[in-house]
């Protein structure tokens, strides 16, 4: 049985790991490579960085920082954010990243996640889809969730996987930064129409949170920020407690 | 001196990075003198069967694995082209170890099978005194990311669940394989390595 997931996520600005709403009001939450070998020895089964740089300056220090992550984390870590072409993944690739996930440059062109899954396989490509529900169904957003892509969400979901995505990554707008539970009605849904992995991201505010998606809706992982950076639950505690419920989890013993 | 063998495919930064965090030297190489000059010989987990044979044909290293005395670790790929046959691009393999290579599946099984999951032997493992797993528990949790897995034969030292029981790590003579990445499993991930690289005998 493989075990479900836990997987802190930074942003990464210009060297830093931040926090803030909508890019505005970042805040500096420390070192990226010290934090994540932090999480690491928490237990954390894999990490995500995220670039939120919008600069070719900010971008260089995200290569070089990529190259730090893989020299020091003994777990798996993801890298996404800017991502447009094979060329950027390749160069992600090459400084150590085990997995890219790629937003808007897939929504602008579809053939990509072809592309990069060819070259390097499934299991290196991360499709990560925002959405939010408006009237009658979820609307996938591209560019940070600032623009409609047009797309409707589950749709889109099952074309990335035909495609060769080996992940799907999906944030609840409506649920990010609520810390009143995931999206678990949306999230069964979605794991019922793939054969691939789903990590769920968006609305988790307590450990309860992540027992009731992990009951309720078949996700394989679990992604979360704030709950983490802040404190409020940390991962052993929250391993424990998954564990109780019955969920199968990695508890480190060391 | 490790020799990690460079059959020019993806991503070998992470292993070369956990065998210098335990504290080893190591030189990526396909040179046969080199190779054969090592203590320790890794062959690396990234690729496709069929190609990373190629790959191995191309730079005549075939022979020159199969006949290393000193301690060898294959991972993930790596140990899949030291079996008899791989089902990934019907591709004949090394051949050190007799086990074939199956493609995963089975119902409500995703494929790849991606994420930690638990090695069970790991005390029948230990009470060989073979030593890999020295310092890991039983059932300890190690990290995946394939499609295809060793069948279950006579080198399997420990085994894996997922839609069937697979091989998870394999022995023969000098030869270890493992189809877990010890480089992306943790704390136990580095122990196995550091056990492997302690090693300088016959499992």
């Amino acid at each position: 049985m493989v075990a479900k997931r836990i997987i802190p996520c930074l942003d990464v600005h210009e060297g830093e790991t931040v926090k803030g709403v909508n890019f505005l009001n970042l805040r500096v939450m420390g070192d990226p490579v010290e934090m994540g070998r932090m999480y690491s020895q928490q237990g954390a089964d894999e990490l995500v960085y995220l670039d939120i740089s919008a600069t070719n300056e900010g971008r260089g220090t995200f290569l070089s920082l990529v190259k730090r992550v893989a020299s020091t984390l003994n777990i798996p870590f993801t890298v996404g954010g800017g991502i447009s072409t094979a060329d950027d993944a390749a160069r992600l690739l090459d400084s150590g990243a085990d997995k890219i996930s790629l937003n808007s440059a897939a929504l602008r062109d579809p053939s990509l996640i072809e592309k990069v899954a060819k070259r390097y396989g499934s299991q290196f490509v991360v499709v990560a889809i925002d959405a939010k529900f408006s009237s009658d169904r979820w609307d996938v957003m591209s560019n940070g969730g600032k623009l409609s892509a047009q797309r409707e969400f589950f749709e889109w979901a099952k074309e990335a996987e035909s495609r060769g995505a080996g992940e799907i990554l999906f944030t609840s707008m409506d649920h990010d930064g609520t810390k009143q539970g995931f999206a678990v009605e949306t999230l069964a849904k979605l794991c019922s129409l793939l054969n691939i992995p789903v990590i769920a991201s968006g609305g988790a505010g307590k450990a309860e949170h992540f027992s009731e998606l992990f009951l309720n809706s078949g996700v394989d992982a679990a992604l979360a920020a704030s709950v983490f950076h802040e404190g409020t639950v940390p991962i052993p505690t929250l391993k424990r407690y998954l564990e109780s419920c019955g969920i199968p989890v990695r508890i480190t013993k060391v | 001196m490790v020799a990690i063998i460079d059959y020019g495919t993806g991503n070998i930064f992470s292993l070369c990075n956990a065998v210098k965090r335990a504290g080893f030297d190591y030189t990526v190489t396909c040179n046969t003198n080199e190779i054969k000059a090592s203590s320790h010989v890794i062959l690396p987990g990234v690729g496709e069967a069929s190609e990373v044979m190629k790959e191995i044909d191309s730079r005549d290293l075939a022979e020159t694995i199969k006949t290393l005395k000193v301690p060898v670790l294959g991972i993930c790929i790596g140990m899949q082209v030291m079996c008899s046959f791989s089902e990934e691009g019907g591709t004949e393999c090394l051949s050190i170890f007799p086990e074939r290579v199956l493609k995963l599946g089975g119902e409500g099984v995703k494929i790849p099978h991606m994420g930690w999951n638990r090695v069970n032997g790991v005390n029948k493992a230990n009470g060989l005194g073979v030593g890999l797993f020295d310092g890991i528990e039983q059932g300890e949790w190690f990290y995946f990311v394939h499609s295809f897995a060793p069948e279950k034969g006579v080198s399997v030292l420990t085994t894996t669940e997922y839609g069937v029981e697979f091989g998870s790590t394999l022995i023969k003579d000098n030869f270890v394989g493992t189809q877990f990445h010890p480089e992306k499993s943790g704390v136990a991930g580095e122990r196995f390595l550091m056990n492997f690289l302690n090693t300088s005998k016959n499992y």
